[in-house]
């Protein structure tokens, strides 16, 4: 982060590659312009940047790249609002720029010697596939013991980085559960269900493990209550929220939930903490 | 330094002193309202205000600030890259400020200086502004300044406190910004010990004039889930049309937007006041929106300041009892009712 907390490192695009049959999600590979942004830019896999469009204005991004990966960085963008709109339509080799990297992580420390279940879906995965791939980075997937992943979207034709996914599920050292709502596709690989009833079917016990869960609010909903039954604990729900967002650094005001500033003391929770704030998000 | 005194009519002549350093701004009536405005005639300073209608906040954080600039013309190499607008940080002082407001400068630092993020342009203009402050001898009726860690004579936050005597003003000069303005201004006559003796027995009787109180003590020991979840809430806000001017009067809110803005090319990214009493402080793009509801933007707005920001800082509530929202609510909404209820 400069000195002043509020101004972007200028970045080019350059790679755009568009994830989902929709068109709606495409992932933006960034490089540092300047050679000193890029040196003194650290982050762990769970914490999100600030895009700038100048002219546009500026989104947080989840980081979906994992540090592991040297030289740039990724951000999957859903097409949704002023910016993103714009940054659809921006080509290889424009100029933008980024703030960060804000926020907190997943709690790799707590979670080593663990076993993990990541569950993500939709577009919400974009920092979980951050954290996977570097759970799996041979220097880091020693420190922990099984990795699972659930993770689903609404049609084959919504999965995010899926070919990548497909890669993590032919190997062994990580069981990958891939699934969808519906498919019309009689061949079909892989899981038809909702994440929660995935989540339900294979997963066996929450014992000595941490959960990641990220996606869309119905399915924080839904699978909360399967992760209690089969015996994860409060602490060992971890869960990464959106908010609104302007600053990015806890001043701005506007994406509290009670005291906490999901910017800055977030985005990532355990349901444990989210328990005792106001249900506000 | 020990207490100072300056006579009434000598006042014109410490201020034209201070014009030569400060940029000075003083209380100006304007359609029935008084406002922080820059000196014009130092003969004419008016000091008979209760007080202003805005908090001199905004000298520390603009209502639209330029953040940075930018262009977009594709000929420069610069293209597209965010950059610092220039800005310079004159020497203010803000003479006739209230404690209240002072004290509300404080609340909000911590908001902008903390050990993880500084704010580099509310630090830099808070630096270069000396507060001048005046002491209340005639508090309103919707002051409560005593029962926020506040009061008509409170220092915390000012640079030089002013006692007005009748014939002179005594100052008293708590830092050392203050010490610096005394001497660019001349003041060097000290106070014997029957002014000073004067001075605290008005600040005494001051005291005593605020009539309204309100109880603050149990606020910091009440389960958070517990207030939020209250049933008064929907009462409390029955009345609000959202309006937004208890947010913008109030000298402790420092909510702001970031937005971007282009011409011919050129652009300056900009931050402007902006209000928790708006549902699109919150909107998400997907449309989805934490406090859609009125009821929940009241909620905020009150949690906030007797709540969230108790537990978080530990340093009291976030409000200085200076009734501007008491006043200025178009639908007489009130907060010394809300502490009341939250207190309960």
């Amino acid at each position: 982060m400069s000195d002043n907390p509020y101004l972007p490192f200028p970045v080019r695009i350059q790679q755009i590659i568009t994830e989902t049959e929709d068109r709606n999600l495409k992932t933006f590979k960034v490089v540092f312009i300047n050679k000193g942004d890029e040196e003194g830019f650290h982050f762990i896999p769970g914490q999100f940047c600030q895009i700038s469009v100048a002219g546009k204005g500026e989104i947080p991004l989840g980081i979906a790249s994992s540090p592991t990966e040297n030289g740039y960085l990724l951000f999957t963008v859903n097409k949704t609002g002023v910016v993103t709109r714009y940054l659809h339509n921006m080509k290889e080799g424009d100029t933008i720029g980024i703030r960060g990297p804000l926020g907190n992580w997943y709690p790799w420390d707590k979670m080593e010697g663990k076993s993990v279940v990541v569950i993500g879906g939709g577009f919400a995965f974009t920092t979980l596939r951050a954290g996977i791939v570097y759970m799996l980075h041979p220097e880091e997937r020693n420190r922990f013991k099984d990795i699972t992943v659930v993770y689903g979207a609404r049609s084959p034709g919504l999965l995010l980085y899926r070919k990548e996914v497909e890669q993590w599920e032919k190997r062994d050292d990580v069981n990958v559960h891939i699934t969808v709502d519906a498919t019309d596709d009689p061949h079909w690989p892989y899981n038809v269900g909702f994440v929660p009833a995935i989540t339900e079917e294979k997963i066996t016990t929450g014992e000595n493990s941490y959960a990641l869960v990220c996606g869309p609010p119905i399915m924080i909903k839904f699978t909360q209550p399967v992760l209690e039954k089969l015996g994860f604990k409060p602490e060992q729900i971890i869960i990464s929220l959106e908010m609104r967002m302007k600053c990015g650094i806890g001043t701005c005001g506007r994406c509290n939930i009670g005291e906490k500033y999901v910017c800055k003391d977030g985005p990532v929770f355990s349901l444990a903490q989210l328990t005792e704030l106001p249900q506000e998000y | 330094m020990g207490d100072k005194i300056i006579k009434k009519g000598q006042l014109p002549n410490v201020l034209k002193a201070l014009k030569k350093t400060y940029e000075v701004f003083v209380p100006v009536r304007e359609d029935g309202f008084y406002s922080f405005k820059p000196l014009k005639d130092e003969e004419k300073v008016d000091l008979s205000f209760t007080n202003t209608r805005l908090s001199p906040k905004s000298l520390v954080l603009p209502q639209s600030e330029r953040m940075f600039e930018f262009t977009l013309d594709e000929k420069s190499k610069d293209a597209h890259i965010v950059k610092e607008a220039p800005k310079g940080y004159p020497p203010k002082v803000v003479v006739g400020i209230r404690p209240c407001d002072a004290k509300a400068l404080r609340l909000v630092h911590v908001n902008f200086d903390n050990p993880e993020f500084r704010d580099p342009w509310w630090i830099k203009r808070l630096e270069s502004v000396t507060l001048l402050g005046l002491g209340c001898n005639e508090p309103c009726s919707t002051c409560f300044c005593t029962s926020v860690n506040c009061g008509p004579f409170n220092k915390e936050g000012l640079d030089v406190l002013l006692f007005d005597l009748g014939e002179c003003l005594l100052a008293r000069t708590p830092t050392e910004k203050g010490e610096k303005l005394l001497q660019l201004g001349r003041v060097d006559k000290d106070a014997d010990s029957g002014l000073k003796k004067k001075a605290d027995e008005l600040k005494t009787r001051a005291e005593k004039k605020i009539g309204s109180h309100v109880p603050t003590d149990k606020l910091g020991k009440k389960n958070v889930n517990d207030l939020f979840d209250a049933p008064f809430w929907d009462d409390v806000a029955f009345a609000c049309i959202n309006c937004g001017a208890c947010t913008f009067l109030c000298p402790t809110c420092w909510c702001f937007d970031i937005q971007d803005e282009v011409t011919k090319r050129q652009g300056d990214r900009i931050r402007n006041w902006d209000s928790c009493m708006f549902p699109l402080f919150t909107v998400h793009a997907s449309g989805h929106n934490p406090r859609a509801k009125k009821v929940q933007r009241v909620r905020q707005r009150f949690m906030h300041k007797l709540k969230y920001y108790v537990d978080k800082y530990k340093n009291g509530v976030a409000c200085v009892g200076c009734g501007r929202c008491v006043n200025h609510c178009p639908v007489n909404i009130d907060i010394r009712e809300v502490f009341r209820l939250m207190n309960d």
